[in-house]
C-alpha cells in the first residue's frame, strides 16, 4: 500500500495510507500515513461498528492538513487479534459411517445456504463450490488416515481449496455463532481447533508434508502458524 | 507469538523499494474532494475475473457495487471481518455517509482493487499496473485516495 501511496502521488493525487505493519511503512515512507495496531484483515478495525470506522476516517482526512511529509501517526487505539475460539455450536455426529469432517460439512449446508441467501455473495468457489466441499474433505481425510496424497485426486490449487473449506465453514458460523462478532483470530481458532474439517485439514497437511510433497501445496493449506 | 504477530514480524522484514524524490500533493480542502478507496485486499466483484496468485493486476470496483468478494490468496489474516461487514476493509458506506454530510466533496465513481501479495520487487504495480490505475483515477476527476490493507 504504501508503494502505490508513491505512485498516485506522482500522479497527482493526494494518498492517505491505513498502516497495519508499521515497520514496513516507516522504510517506504508514504506521503501520509495512520498506523493501525488492529487485527490484520481489519484496517477499519471494528466490522459493524460504523462510529468507530469514522473515527478511523476522521483521523485519517487529518493527515491532509500536514504542509509537509511524511506523516506517520499512530492511532490511539490498540485492537489484539483475540486467539480464543468463536462460540459456535456444530452440528450433532448424524451419519457415523462418513469421516467426521464430512458428516460435519453436510450438517452445515443449511447454515452455509442461510449465510448466502442473506449476504448475496459467497467467497467459496475458488477452485471447489460448496457442493464439493464434503467430498473434498473425504479425500483430506484419506490423506490424514495414509492414503498417498498424489493418488488422492485432489485440485491442483490448494492453498484455493484451503480458502474455499474455510469459508465454507467461516460463512455458516457467522449464522450459528452466538455473542458478539468474531474477533480477529477468532473464526480461524475456531476452525481450527473446534471443528473436524479443520482438524482434518492440518492432519492431512501434516501427512502431506511428511510424504514429502511440494513445501508450496502443503503450507498454504492452513495458516503459517499452525 | 499469534498468528497476527507472527505475520507483523514476517512483513517488517520483507524488502522495500526507496523512492528517493517522493512527490507530495497539496490537496484540495477536503469538503471539495472527490475521494477513492485503492485496496490491496484483492476484492472484486462477482462478475469479475477472480485475482491469480502473484496478480500484478487490478480490478475497479463500482461506487454502488456491494456484492464483492475478497479474493486475497494468502491464509495469513482474518476474512471473518469482511464477510461481516465489507467497510471494516472498504469503506464505502462511511464515505457515502461523509459526502451526505458535506464533509468530503464526493465519492469518486469507482474504486481501485490490487492483490496485495505481489513479488518482492513490486515492480509491476509500481511502474504499469499502478501508474495505469492511477492515471484512471485521475481522469475520474479523484483528488484523494485512501489506502487500504488487508
Amino acid at each position: 500500500m504504501s508503494v502505490l501511496a508513491h505512485v498516485f502521488e506522482a500522479a497527482g493525487i493526494a494518498t492517505l495510507v491505513l498502516s497495519s505493519v508499521r515497520a514496513m511503512v516507516e522504510k517506504v515512507a508514504p506521503p501520509r500515513a495512520l498506523h493501525c495496531e488492529f487485527p490484520l484483515g481489519r484496517p477499519l478495525g471494528k466490522p459493524a461498528d460504523a462510529e468507530f470506522q469514522h473515527d478511523v476516517l476522521t483521523r485519517l482526512f487529518e493527515l491532509l492538513d500536514a504542509p509537509s511529509g511524511p506523516v506517520l501517526v499512530d492511532h490511539p487505539a490498540v485492537i489484539e487479534a483475540v486467539d480464543e475460539p468463536l462460540a459456535c455450536s456444530l452440528p450433532p455426529r448424524f451419519d457415523p459411517s462418513l469421516p467426521a469432517a464430512v458428516d460435519e460439512a453436510r450438517g452445515l449446508r443449511k447454515a452455509y445456504d442461510r449465510a448466502v441467501a442473506r449476504r448475496g455473495v459467497t467467497a467459496v468457489g475458488r477452485v471447489a463450490t460448496a457442493d464439493e466441499v464434503p467430498d473434498m474433505l473425504a479425500k483430506l481425510d484419506a490423506i490424514a488416515q495414509g492414503a498417498a496424497w498424489k493418488e488422492a485426486d485432489l485440485p491442483k490449487n490448494l492453498n484455493g481449496l484451503g480458502h474455499d473449506i474455510r469459508g465454507y465453514y467461516a460463512e455458516a458460523a457467522l449464522e450459528l455463532a452466538t455473542g458478539p462478532a468474531a474477533d480477529g483470530r477468532a473464526m480461524e481458532a475456531w476452525f481450527h481447533e473446534e471443528t473436524e474439517a479443520g482438524r482434518t485439514l492440518l492432519a492431512a497437511r501434516a501427512a502431506m508434508k511428511d510424504q514429502g510433497a511440494p513445501f508450496p501445496l502443503w503450507f498454504y493449506l492452513a495458516p503459517g502458524n499452525r | 507469538m499469534n498468528g497476527d504477530q507472527a505475520m507483523r514480524a514476517h512483513s517488517s522484514g520483507l524488502p522495500a523499494p526507496e523512492f528517493a524524490n517522493p512527490a507530495w500533493v497539496t490537496p484540495v480542502p477536503l469538503r471539495q474532494a472527490t475521494v477513492a478507496i485503492v485496496t490491496s485486499a484483492a476484492i472484486h466483484t462477482t462478475d469479475d475475473e477472480r485475482f491469480g496468485g502473484g496478480d500484478t493486476s487490478y480490478r475497479f470496483v463500482g461506487r454502488e457495487r456491494r456484492d464483492l468478494v475478497m479474493g486475497h490468496w494468502s491464509p495469513n489474516f482474518d476474512h471473518a471481518g469482511f464477510a461481516i461487514d465489507i467497510n471494516v476493509v472498504f469503506p464505502i458506506d462511511r464515505l457515502e455517509e461523509l459526502a451526505a454530510d458535506g464533509v468530503i466533496g464526493a465519492v469518486a465513481p469507482r474504486h481501485v482493487s490490487f492483490a496485495g501479495n505481489q513479488p518482492d520487487d513490486v515492480a509491476t504495480v509500481r511502474l504499469d499496473s499502478g501508474p495505469a490505475a492511477a492515471a484512471a483515477l485521475k481522469a475520474d476527476g479523484v483528488d484523494v485516495v485512501i489506502l487500504t490493507p488487508v
